[in-house]
């Protein structure tokens, strides 16, 4: 409805019923979904996380940009509840997922979803149930709980969902005794963790094979993934350089440009509005993604649609690196198609009144601007992402 | 259904011999550089007496192995003039060949198995078993052939890349008839072959033909004499005397040679199994399935046994003579008469038939399930005749139901899934299970594929598909798609707040209809025809269709119009989605709407309801250079799709194939 020229009065009427139509970014979609919402209201905890990891990581680097002070005291005020919930686990408290995911999560090497997924494991070996049922019921409620923790995150949904799938697909009616189907349950979930700990490594090294000599990658968003693929490659003795974009509003884009500074890769940095300017100069573009969705799409850091659109309309290849963990059974038909991920936008000035800001922090790259995508599974055209998702839930 | 799979490898040689037979028109270059390794590879089982070699043409580049054996498998007297036509041919076409073939094989090889399901609609039919046979036998090759005279008159070689593209589809879909275990297919392509040299020959000169034919018998029996009688018996139902009557000189050569084959296996059908593969070599060469309706032979064939008295339909427009003209409304009180006198059919599928035929049930699902219905009340009454197999007479019933249905109105490709399933339910009855034991089962069959496959189908889709509704949406629709209208009453019942456009278009406005119901429910709607699509679109926030089928190249093939929609969906950046059961998919790949379609009454698009001064077309018959086309469906390429939602979820197009490679055999079996 947004956007579209409304000939009809019907329409416009149908608005004027329903005023909350017109600006639906006014409501709060987290407040309305969340059963025990998190701490900060109105920003997605998927970035809140991220933010953390960034400021863990680079504390010190992050300390001088400017820009980055109110984060840091974002972060300043994450570190409590978290640290309080550590101390819960190891007075070993009543069990609770949600603890026991924090605590994975504050690792700074671990994505979402694999902290999830550890979270999960132990959610297996705490449980007291006797059955297979209890067990696998227990193990949902977990997972419920762990998603509705954060509805906008992509990979810590799906990461649930396959853990389940993985899990619980195992035959564990071979097993007459419950507790040797239980063993093999814990040794499956961790065989999964490590699975998916490792992924990020296959990736870097499928990836950097498309890394030559000479090249000039553009980089938008921070992804540990690609970080690790321009690693391997330079640690590879391959010369190329690297454009970073911006990444407003988090700046992912300077603690990237950092990182590969430190490598001895050279690095441009670029405002996220100059991506047609350089696009004529690269040779291939990056990005990471925060969830791979059915058409094999991606949704990732606001910026990337208009990255992708540019680099395909003067064709040049777009790369995706993404774990397979990220795969989700999600068919978003347009940019208004998720749940929004809400990230407080920091303009340096007073907005002025009455002026409305677009706070989501993500986008919906469809399948037809992307070249290939890098994962775990191997290097896989968009249109394979849907094969994997049919093969790994149907 | 196992053997399905050794089958396969053997599917190419087929392809290949088909080229073989056909020799004289030289058809596509494919064929011939296919020949040599069919030649190859089938020739020493098959144990036939390979005369001399037909050299298929030397100057084709040939697949490795083939140039040694330029001796082929098949006994075609005339070597000398065969030569010199390919020669020619070739000299035309090496670039081509070289282009052509390897595409060709591989989507041979894969169509194979679609084949068997697709089957069901062309070659279903041999209601007597070899009803089946005529009328898919005029398809490939003698239209290839026909067109081939038409286009390069002496020069065989004539024919084109385009042209064997064209053809290759065509093959590909057919031959599915081959995949099915009915003999009746087998015999039937094995006609298919003969036919098509036939044709092929008749476009030279009639003396010239008559001894190539000739030729062919004489080399034929010698090398065969054996088989015939048994052959003839072995024939399904009325196999036999179909094909005495088709009584061609070629033909009954052709038979003969499977007869033993096909005696042997009938025994048991496990046996039969076994044996297939090596009469599947044999069987490949033959050209496709599909009943090619310029090929006046064959029509004239198939009218001769038709049930239903069909009239020369006027007028037709070129591109689409190869598809069954439109005859069904003048039919109609003939057949009417015929209620009573119709011993074999049963009443429940006489009925449908004429539902069919009178428009009166219409959209994939209904005809479907009437069909199922129709047929399971057929089957309650059946009993099997003394001095038969149920199993085998069951099947010839159905098929015979089948074919008189397609007299009526041609199946569509939902149609032919089901019926390939409720074959397969026959065939892997066990021999020991009593009739009326047997009977039961398939009807409780019937009723669960019903059940599971349309009726909860359409649940499960319409559970995705409201998802996708958010409120202040503005649904867009085109005709009367019935998954559609359930999701726009379930989604309003939800309490969502969207309004719905019905697109219509003449002749069958069958949009009237659902927004009649849409809009008793309380939904608020806006009617237009497809000519205000790129007005109506821009205020449209999703598309939702149904579709006839998808196939695996995820082209939506649907009513006609359909792709209009989408494209115009696609070019305002509106989401497109499909809503299709997986009952409806299917292996084939089609490109366009013009090699598989349905005619509809040219004469309801000649006339204006309630505007008796537009008259004129009154008499359009009567022009010879004005043709009317009413075609039934269209087919929409997958870029105009955003998405297709099913029982298995919402996918995009590309993922069509895995869903049909996934759950073929589970929705074959259920």
């Amino acid at each position: 409805m947004w956007g579209r020229s409304a000939s009809f009065l019907l329409d416009k009427r149908l608005r004027d019923q329903h005023p909350s139509l017109s600006s639906p970014s006014s409501s709060s979609p987290d407040s309305t979904m969340d059963p025990n919402p998190n701490p900060n209201h109105g920003v997605s905890a998927y970035y809140q996380t991220r933010a953390e990891h960034h400021a863990i990581v680079s504390s010190d680097w992050l300390a001088q940009a400017q820009a980055a002070v109110d984060r840091e005291g974002d972060t300043a005020l994450m570190e409590g509840p978290h640290a309080s919930a550590a101390v819960s686990l190891s007075a070993s408290k009543p069990f609770s997922v949600i603890d026991e995911f924090n605590y994975w999560r504050k690792k700074p090497d671990l994505a979402e979803a694999v902290a999830a997924i550890m979270a999960l494991a132990a959610v297996i070996r705490s449980c007291e149930a006797t059955t297979m049922m209890e067990l696998e019921i227990e193990l949902k409620k977990a997972s419920d709980m762990l998603k509705s923790w954060d509805t906008t995150s992509i990979s810590l949904s799906a990461g649930c969902d396959l853990f389940m799938r993985y899990v619980t697909r195992t035959s564990a009616v071979e097993y007459e005794d419950f507790h040797a189907a239980k063993l093999r349950l814990i040794e499956r979930g961790e065989k999964f963790g490590e699975i998916s700990m490792k992924a990020r490594r296959t990736i870097a090294m499928l990836g950097q094979d498309f890394v030559f000599d000479g090249c000039t990658i553009l980089v938008h968003g921070f992804s540990r993934v690609v970080l690790e693929v321009l690693k391997l490659a330079a640690s590879n003795r391959k010369l190329f350089r690297i454009f970073c974009t911006e990444g407003r509003p988090d700046k992912t884009g300077l603690r990237l440009s950092k990182e590969l500074a430190a490598l001895g890769v050279p690095v441009k940095l670029l405002i996220d509005s100059a991506v047609a300017y350089a696009m004529d100069e690269v040779d291939m573009v990056f990005v990471g993604a925060d969830g791979v969705v059915e058409s094999g799409g991606i949704i990732n850091m606001m910026g990337t649609y208009q990255t992708a659109l540019v680099a395909h309309s003067m064709n040049k290849p777009v790369y995706v690196a993404a774990e397979s963990y990220k795969f989700a059974r999600l068919y978003p038909l347009d940019q208004k198609d998720l749940e929004p991920a809400l990230h407080p936008i920091d303009f340096g000035v007073p907005i002025p009144s009455g002026v409305e800001v677009e706070t989501s922090a993500r986008d919906y790259t469809p399948p037809q601007y992307l070249t290939l995508l890098f994962t775990d599974l191997g290097v896989l055209t968009p249109s394979v992402v849907s094969d994997e998702l049919i093969q790994l839930y149907l | 259904m196992d053997n399905r799979r050794p089958s396969r490898t053997v599917s190419d040689p087929k392809v290949r011999q088909v080229g073989f037979v056909t020799p004289g028109a030289a058809p596509p270059a494919r064929y011939l550089s296919e020949v040599p390794t069919t030649a190859a590879a089938s020739s020493p089982p098959s144990g036939e007496p390979a005369p001399p070699a037909i050299s298929i043409s030397p100057v084709m580049i040939p697949p490795p192995r083939h140039s040694p054996s330029p001796s082929a498998p098949l006994a075609v007297p005339n070597p000398a003039r065969r030569e010199s036509l390919q020669i020619q041919v070739g000299g035309y076409n090496p670039p081509e060949v070289l282009l052509g073939s390897p595409p060709l094989t591989s989507p041979s090889s894969r169509m194979d198995d679609t084949v068997s399901q697709f089957s069901e609609d062309p070659s279903m039919s041999p209601c007597d078993g070899r009803s089946g046979a005529a009328k898919v036998a005029p398809s490939f090759p003698g239209s290839s052939g026909e067109m081939m005279v038409m286009k390069a008159g002496t020069v065989g070689g004539g024919s084109n890349t385009p042209k064997s593209s064209w053809t290759t589809a065509s093959v590909a879909k057919t031959r599915p008839g081959i995949q099915e275990k009915e003999r009746e297919a087998f015999v039937g392509t094995q006609n298919d072959g003969a036919g098509a040299s036939k044709t092929l020959k008749e476009k030279t000169t009639k003396a010239e033909r008559r001894a190539l034919q000739e030729a062919q018998r004489a080399a034929k029996a010698a090398a065969k004499e054996s088989g015939a009688g048994v052959k003839l018996s072995a024939a399904p139902g009325g196999a036999v005397p179909a094909n005495t009557k088709q009584g061609k000189v070629v033909k009954s050569p052709a038979q003969k040679k499977d007869g033993p084959q096909v005696a042997n296996p009938s025994v048991s059908s496990e046996k039969k199994v076994v044996d297939r593969p090596p009469e599947k070599d044999r069987k490949k060469d033959i050209p496709p399935p599909r009943m090619q309706f310029d090929d006046i032979h064959r029509v004239e064939k198939a009218k001769r046994r038709a049930l239903v008295y069909q009239f020369e339909a006027k007028n037709r427009v070129e591109l689409f003579r190869h598809l069954p003209q439109y005859i069904h409304g003048t039919q109609f009180p003939d057949l009417e008469t015929k209620f009573f006198q119709l011993d074999p059919m049963h009443p429940s599928v006489y009925k449908v038939g004429l539902q069919y035929l009178s428009g009166n049930i219409s959209g994939g699902n209904a005809r479907c399930i009437a069909m199922f219905l129709a047929f399971r009340e057929a089957i309650r009454d059946y009993s099997t005749p003394p001095e038969k197999a149920l199993v085998r007479d069951l099947t010839a019933k159905i098929s015979s139901y089948v074919s008189f249905l397609i007299e009526c109105r041609p199946l569509s490709i939902s149609m032919g899934n089901a019926i390939r399933f409720l074959k397969n339910r026959i065939a892997k009855l066990p021999d020991t299970m009593p009739e009326s034991e047997v009977k039961s089962s398939l009807q409780s069959d019937i009723d669960r594929f019903i059940n599971e496959k349309i009726v909860i189908a359409d649940k499960v889709i319409i559970r995705h598909a409201v998802t996708k509704i958010r409120d202040g949406d503005v649904l867009l629709t085109y005709g009367s798609p019935c998954v559609v209208e359930m999701l726009l009453v379930y989604a309003h019942e939800v309490g969502k707040q969207f309004r719905v456009v019905i697109v219509d278009s003449r002749p069958k406005l069958e949009g009237q209809a659902l927004l009649h119901r849409l809009v008793a429910k309380g939904i608020s709607c806006t009617y237009t025809h497809v000519n205000a699509i790129s007005y109506i679109m821009h205020e449209v926030t999703r598309v939702f269709l149904g579709a006839a089928s998808v196939l695996s190249n995820g082209t939506v093939y649907s009513r006609v119009g359909t792709a209009c929609v989408a494209m115009v969906a696609n070019a305002f950046q509106v989401p497109v989605l499909i809503c299709c059961e997986a009952y409806k998919f299917h292996e084939r790949v089609q490109l366009d709407s013009i090699c598989s379609n349905e005619l509809g009454d040219p004469d309801v698009i000649s006339k204006v309801p309630g505007r008796k001064d537009l008259n004129h077309l009154d008499n359009w018959a009567d022009t010879e250079n004005l043709q009317l086309l009413n075609l039934t469906y269209d087919a929409t390429p997958s870029d105009f799709v955003s998405m297709i939602i099913t029982d298995y979820g919402m996918l995009p197009p590309s993922s069509v194939p895995v869903i049909v490679r996934e759950y073929r055999r589970e929705n074959l079996w259920i």
